[in-house]
């Protein structure tokens, strides 16, 4: 997995709240067997109308071209639903590095933190102070710090990750690397189940 | 120490606590499905790994298979190449596969419990969020992604942090025309569709306990659409007797002392729950959403909200553009309005009961002329039983078309979809925005308010039926 340090970058709102993960990459795009090319699909449906990719709707952010970034700022309890983490792919896929938010639904922030994708929340407070950016302006995170700061204002926030996670993406380490190194103790603990 | 259901199960099955993080948490059972798992297959491949477990497995196809001609070659391609890619991936890692054809093919959570592969005390999961169905036996059930699902492939364990707990009891009698479905959807409209995000619920008190093992997994099945990890309920004689007899159950000797094993998973009196709410069982309403997530609910005769008088912004304008989508009216009651298409199906509503349940209502009666309806029961057991039952005839001459097992208009990863801009009422789990075709709009209801509504072809309060 990618090593996440510290992203410094414009951000993308997208000011909706509950956006699951259907929006975010509907179902029939999950029919591949690789991880590749999702980020062609992200929220496909309120990016182009009639399924078509000659026409972007423009009012969506991503048609945008003014908006920019490596960071998406999102509505509270993002990534609700759906289990697929078809949906973190996409997100990383299309470029961005980290996700902001006031809530982030369970599942989503598990299969996010799987992937090198880090899901920062932050009070709602100062989720509203990002909207009201302008689009130039840039955020910092820091994981090792654990912070997020509107750069044009200093105005920052400290954010929770759990220390086992947090060691994990910034070493660019995976649970699956921990879990095959612990098949011995495993294999007593099954022993010991049964 | 007085402990809960959930945390009797998952203190045994914790292999190891890591200072400052999550717990290994041993897995029992692993469902798979064809949309979840192929990249998992390949990164275990990738590291040279094979399943550590493969006796612990069990795959089926669902999510995207047709519903009508199963015997023959799947159309879409993409489909068909997934679907095949299961077959090859179970074959070379020696997992039982139920896949099309087979007798126990069908919704993966619909398969689990009837088989009797779920089982009190068990810790379940499945690349696929309505795995808390499971959660129904008084197990530890819960979705996972596919990385997670390449975990326990690899290694039978999950990195799992302890989830807060809340235990939801409802107490007293169920209205008449009220079921199970009502039950969980007013629920999700109380506490709202992040209500229960970071819990694990348990479901508890007398109306629960009143309730058949199949409309308890109706109920857990939905929790995931409440934010939470998974439900749960405390199994009890209603839960052996559903088990025994099954054709993975235990039997003999292991059955005495399961049962044994199982008597003792309850939350103990003097347990503590991060969260407690109650709700009393008479005010509970035949149910219908109105908008886009499974929190905007309304019971059948009430209003949906003015929009531009709720105070929070963000709600406000959650409300306003789902209704924009829906194309329905603020304050408006949505009785009498037509509908196109009517989905009796998904995991959360084609158990054999639920099928029965819309047989006595329409039996003897027609469909409306300008309503599609489709019955998709959840596995082929439930296809053969709805047969030996004579309910295929009752269905057949209402005008109800019946499909072969899968997830089906649910998700639409099939042919199974709702035109655009058409209404629908579903038995499934979601109204999202696009989720039963792009431009669908889903109104999500139970089995007896659904097929009311096939009578009729409005939205109609099912009590005037019965």
């Amino acid at each position: 997995m990618n090593k996440v340090t510290t992203i410094q970058s414009r951000f993308v709102p997208v000011t909706m709240e509950n956006i699951d993960t259907d929006q975010i990459i509907p179902a029939r795009f999950l029919k591949a067997t690789t991880r590749d090319g999702f980020g062609k699909n992200l929220f496909r449906d309120w990016r182009y109308a009639n399924d078509d990719e000659q026409q972007p709707k423009a009012d969506f952010i991503l048609n945008k071209p003014e908006f920019s970034g490596e960071i998406l700022v999102a509505g509270k309890n993002f990534g609700c639903g759906s289990s697929r983490e078809h949906a973190a792919w996409a997100i990383k896929d299309y470029g961005f590095a980290a996700v902001v938010s006031s809530f982030f639904a369970d599942i989503f922030k598990n299969n996010a933190l799987n992937n090198g994708l880090l899901p920062v929340t932050v009070s709602e407070s100062f989720l509203q102070q990002i909207f009201a950016q302008p689009n130039t302006t840039t955020i910092t995170i820091d994981l090792a710090a654990q912070t997020i700061t509107i750069d044009a204002t200093g105005q920052q926030e400290s954010f929770e990750i759990n220390s086992y996670k947090k060691t994990c993406l910034l070493n660019g380490y995976d649970d699956i690397d921990y879990l095959i190194s612990m098949k011995q103790e495993i294999e007593i603990f099954e022993k010991e189940l049964a | 120490m007085a402990k809960t259901l959930f945390e009797k199960i998952w203190d045994k099955h914790v292999v190891k606590q890591i200072d400052g993080g999550p717990s290994v948490l041993y897995i029992d059972k692993h469902f798979i499905h064809e949309v979840t798992s192929p990249q998992a297959f390949k990164g275990i491949e990738k590291r040279g790994l094979s399943v550590f477990r493969p006796d612990q497995v069990v795959a089926t196809a669902d999510h995207n298979v047709p519903t009508l001609n199963q015997h023959l070659p799947i159309k879409d391609e993409l489909s068909r190449l997934q679907v095949q890619q299961l077959i090859e991936n179970c074959k070379k890692h020696n997992i039982e596969l139920y896949g099309l054809g087979h007798p126990f093919q069908g919704i993966v959570h619909v398969i689990g419990p009837e088989l009797g592969i779920t089982q009190p005390g068990m810790t379940i999961v499945c690349g696929d969020s309505h795995t808390s169905t499971h959660g129904a036996f008084g197990a530890i059930a819960f979705g996972i992604g596919t990385s997670e699902v390449e975990m326990v492939f690899a290694s039978q364990c999950l990195m799992q942090s302890n989830p807060k707990l809340m235990r939801i009891n409802i107490e007293g009698e169920l209205n008449k025309g009220v079921v199970s479905k009502d039950i969980i959807l007013y629920i999700i409209s109380k506490i709202s569709a992040s209500g229960a995000t970071g819990y694990f619920v348990e479901y508890a008190g007398s109306a629960i306990r009143s309730l058949s093992m199949e409309a308890r997994m109706t109920i857990c099945n939905m929790s995931i659409e409440m934010g939470a990890r998974g439900g749960m309920i405390a199994p009890d004689e209603i839960t052996f007797s559903y088990i025994k007899g099954r054709q993975f159950a235990p039997s003999g000797e292991q059955w005495e002392k399961k049962i044994a094993d199982w008597k003792e998973l309850y939350s103990d009196a003097e347990a503590k729950f991060n969260e407690e709410i109650h709700i009393n069982a008479s005010a509970i309403e035949p149910m219908i959403t109105y908008g886009t997530n499974p929190g905007l609910g309304i019971a059948i005769n009430g209003l949906v909200p003015v929009a531009e008088s709720i105070p929070d912004e963000g709600e406000r304008n959650n409300i306003m553009k789902a209704l924009q989508y829906m194309g329905l009216e603020s304050g408006k009651s949505l009785l009498g309005m037509p509908v196109q298409h009517v989905f009796i199906g998904s995991c959360t509503n084609s158990r054999i009961e639920d099928l029965r349940m819309v047989a006595s209502l329409i039996k003897g009666r027609k469909k409306h002329d300008q309503v599609q309806v489709m019955i998709v029961p959840g596995s082929q057991q439930v296809s053969k039983q709805v047969q030996a039952e004579g309910l295929d005839k009752v269905f057949r001459e209402a005008g109800f078309e019946i499909r072969q097992a899968g997830c089906s208009a649910c998700l639409g990863m099939n042919e199974d979809k709702i035109p655009a801009g058409e209404y629908c009422i579903s038995t499934s789990n979601r109204n999202f925005e696009g989720r039963q075709g792009a431009g669908a709009r889903t109104l999500l209801a139970s089995p007896l308010t659904a097929a009311a509504a096939a009578i009729t072809g409005v939205v109609t309060d099912v009590r005037e039926l019965i």
